[in-house]
């Protein structure tokens, strides 16, 4: 909440990724009545991560919703809601536990707009923390974004620091169409300035450029931002730019393409698998709009084609900064 | 975090249990007959119950230690159902199939897993550790319920072969409410598979109390599916003995599926990443623990004259030895080999991850190079 000193407002607060997400959400469900917080555990938990903590205390049992244990009823009853004129903001508990609710969410969530000939409108949140990197069992560390994005009717965003996570939590909640929102569970303790005051912030839809550079692209979304920024600051012979995706669906193709016909040079960094993976939408779109500006082919660095691995080799799965500045070097030798 | 008064009451108190429950043996150590379940066991085979208790639950006292020491990364505790998992899985042939989800370690000691090898998924080490052909005991599940559809497969294909074989699938109250278990509530009996359901409804699945699941008790669940349901004290090693003995012997004989509610209680934390203060009281777990499911039997033991204190020390020796080579044995595990990232992703030779082996290989002897 903004801090009254004297009579000035200020708007900026130090905040935790899930704690401006917990803001977010407050925000959002202060703001519009028809907000329904729903999943496992959200309640008087306040989540695995307490992105939700106190919100049932606040909002009441009706508005936050300690679910069944299951996945598919999640998403399907926040179908229901929506028809019914609510705005249900659901948890996936854990990346690799979103499959269950897959049907519901490409066949029916996806398509439902557009089976209605453009008569119903479906503004369903789906908050999916999401990546490796915190040493978890097995399915708590998967980024299973490209299925979504494979899938018209969807919106699918990713924040990467807290202040995205603060506003976009807000604009998806507000959103008329279904919005995935994956969130950087390793990123969730991060603290950072998150300004509460949305008039500044950027569309849901757009990506920015994290950090300005002359010679190179990196494109990257949630958990791989601050990777990727950390290679750009540990690099002292290379000017490198960092374009946050933010908005995997649609894609802000302006943002992205102007940094490459600056650079010349592109890198996409994910978690997932590189193969099939979202950045091979990336690589290819960029490849295709702007060739002739390209001093090198756009290179891929991300996961192996094989099921995320057992922690004490996920630093080996994981894209670092080592294999980020590899792939650059790697865009130079060419 | 302020607890919700009236649903944070204690529920259960030592004196009332719910309504038909199957008890052999009263918290305080008094063994009582069921007109419906029997059960004939010598005096050599409830001491060996009582070794089989009392080592899981030194087992699982040491690999909590093992977790707060960063041995392990996490831990899901079995504390507090020892007896449902040590009655049913005694009950088992050794033809007998067992899937179980994640909390199943008690299974896994009946089944003769090392003890070690139960560790290595939560050391970080690998995903599972056992040869589940060898064990008749299937590969944890994390994905809740999943294992229930590959357990009623199993059993139709028991069917299919003529076996006497039965199946035993592990699920927690949580899990009554997954799309896959009630489909495997709907196959299984259909197709009238010689499989037994075996809910451990220890109250709780994570913050969420076993009411936010369901309206009637769990094992009423099976009368809409068509087939019997009972509850069981889940912290009566002798009653889960007999129910589960009672419901396989039902499958082996072609009368399909049973549900058996092992009435019990999650003595700790959901897993040692969970708080438990922040949902339930102390009070409650207290209630719990005065029918705690190995002070019972070491009281029968006693009181009954099968055992003496003598008997009783040598266990608890056992069991000291049993935990500090489990201790040994962990700290001694390997770290897996980098190529064991791709390995067993196939059978067959598969061409792009051959390619990212090749490479990445090569990227990390680049900096041996460099140091060089
Ligand atoms: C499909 C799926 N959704 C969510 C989870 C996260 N999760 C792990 S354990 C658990 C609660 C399980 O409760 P219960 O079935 O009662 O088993 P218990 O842990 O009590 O043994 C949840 C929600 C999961 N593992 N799988
Ligand atoms: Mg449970």
């Amino acid at each position: 909440m903004a801090q009254v000193e004297g009579s000035v407002t200020v708007s900026t607060e130090i905040l935790s990724l899930s704690r401006a997400m917990n803001e977010g959400l407050r925000k959002a469900m202060e703001h519009d009545s028809k907000v329904v917080v729903m999943g496992e555990d959200v309640g008087r938990l306040g989540g695995v991560f307490r992105v939700t903590d106190g919100l049932q205390k606040d909002f009441g049992e009706s508005r936050v919703i300690d679910t069944p244990l299951a996945e598919s009823g999640i998403v399907g009853t926040a179908i229901g809601l929506a028809l019914r004129g609510y705005r249900p903001v659901c948890e996936i508990q854990f990346d690799g536990f979103v499959f269950p609710a897959f049907n519901q969410i490409t066949s029916q969530l996806a398509k439902m707009r557009l089976r209605s000939l453009g008569m119903l409108e479906l503004p369903v949140v789906i908050r999916i923390p999401f990546g490796g990197g915190i040493g978890a069992a097995e399915h708590h560390s998967e980024s299973p974004e490209a299925y979504f994005t494979h899938t018209g009717g969807l919106r699918v965003v990713a924040c990467s620091n807290p202040s995205d996570a603060y506003t976009m939590i807000q604009q998806a909640i507000s959103c008329p169409d279904p919005v995935i929102l994956f969130e950087p569970k390793r990123r969730y303790w991060d603290k950072a300035p998150v300004d509460l005051d949305l008039s500044g912030a950027a569309p849901l839809g757009r990506a920015v450029v994290a950090r300005e550079g002359e010679d190179v692209t990196l494109l990257a979304y949630g958990p791989m931002v601050k990777t990727c920024l950390e290679a750009a600051q540990a690099d002292g012979s290379r000017s490198i730019e960092v374009v946050d995706i933010r908005s995997l669906s649609p894609l802000d193709e302006a943002t992205v393409l102007s940094s490459v016909r600056k650079t010349g040079r592109c890198v996409v960094v994910h978690e997932a698998p590189v193969f099939s993976g979202y950045g091979a939408e990336l690589a290819a779109r960029v490849t295709e709009r702007c060739f002739y500006d390209l001093e090198a082919p756009v290179l891929r660095v991300g996961g192996f084609s094989t099921p995320y691995p057992p922690s004490r080799l996920e630093d080996h799965y994981l894209p670092d900064l080592d294999r980020v500045l590899d792939a650059v070097d790697r865009t130079f030798a060419w | 975090m302020t607890i919700d008064a009236a649903r944070g009451t204690p529920r259960g108190t030592v004196a009332e249990s719910p309504p038909g429950l199957v008890q052999l043996l009263t918290p305080a150590g008094e063994r009582v007959e069921h007109p419906d379940y029997e059960i004939d066991l010598t005096a050599e085979e409830i001491k060996g119950l009582y070794r089989d208790l009392v080592i899981v639950r030194r087992l699982d006292t040491e690999a909590l230690a093992l977790t707060r020491q960063g041995e392990l990364a996490v831990w899901p505790s079995l504390r507090g159902q020892e007896a449902a998992q040590i009655g049913s899985a005694r009950a088992l042939l050794p033809g007998d199939m067992a899937f179980p989800s994640y909390r199943e370690h008690g299974v896994a000691w009946c089944r003769g897993v090392d003890p070690v090898k139960v560790l290595g998924s939560y050391r970080g080490i690998n995903h599972a550790g056992w040869d589940p052909r060898k064990h008749n005991l299937h590969l944890p599940t994390i994905v809740i319920g999943s294992q229930a559809l590959h357990a009623t497969g199993y059993a139709m294909g028991i069917q299919r072969d003529g076996a006497e074989d039965a199946v035993i699938v592990y699920f927690g109250d949580g899990a009554t409410s997954e799309g896959d278990l009630n489909e495997a509530f709907v196959w299984s009996a259909v197709q009238n598979a010689p499989i037994v359901f075996f809910c451990q409804n220890n109250q709780w699945a994570i913050s969420e109390p076993s009411e936010r699941q369901s309206r009637i008790p769990l094992h009423r669940r099976a009368d809409g599916f068509g087939f019997p349901g009972v509850r069981v004290d889940g912290n009566d090693v002798l009653a889960c003995l007999a129910v589960t003995r009672k419901a396989l012997d039902g499958a082996r004989s072609g009368q399909g599926p049973t549900l058996v509610e092992a009435f019990t209680y999650r003595m700790g934390a959901h897993t040692t990443t969970d708080d438990p203060n922040r949902y339930r009281l102390q009070a409650e777990v207290e209630a719990w623990q005065l029918k705690d499911p190995v002070d019972r039997v070491r009281a029968y033991l006693l009181k009954s004259r099968t055992a003496d204190q003598e008997f009783l020390d040598e266990v608890d020796a056992e069991a000291k030895e049993v935990g500090a080579d489990l201790r040994r044995r962990c700290l001694e595990l390997p770290d897996p080999e980098l190529d064991e990232l791709w390995d067993n992703v196939y059978v067959a030779e598969h061409p792009l991850l051959a390619d990212e082996r090749a490479r990445f290989t090569s990227y990390l002897r680049s900096f041996d190079e460099v140091s060089r």
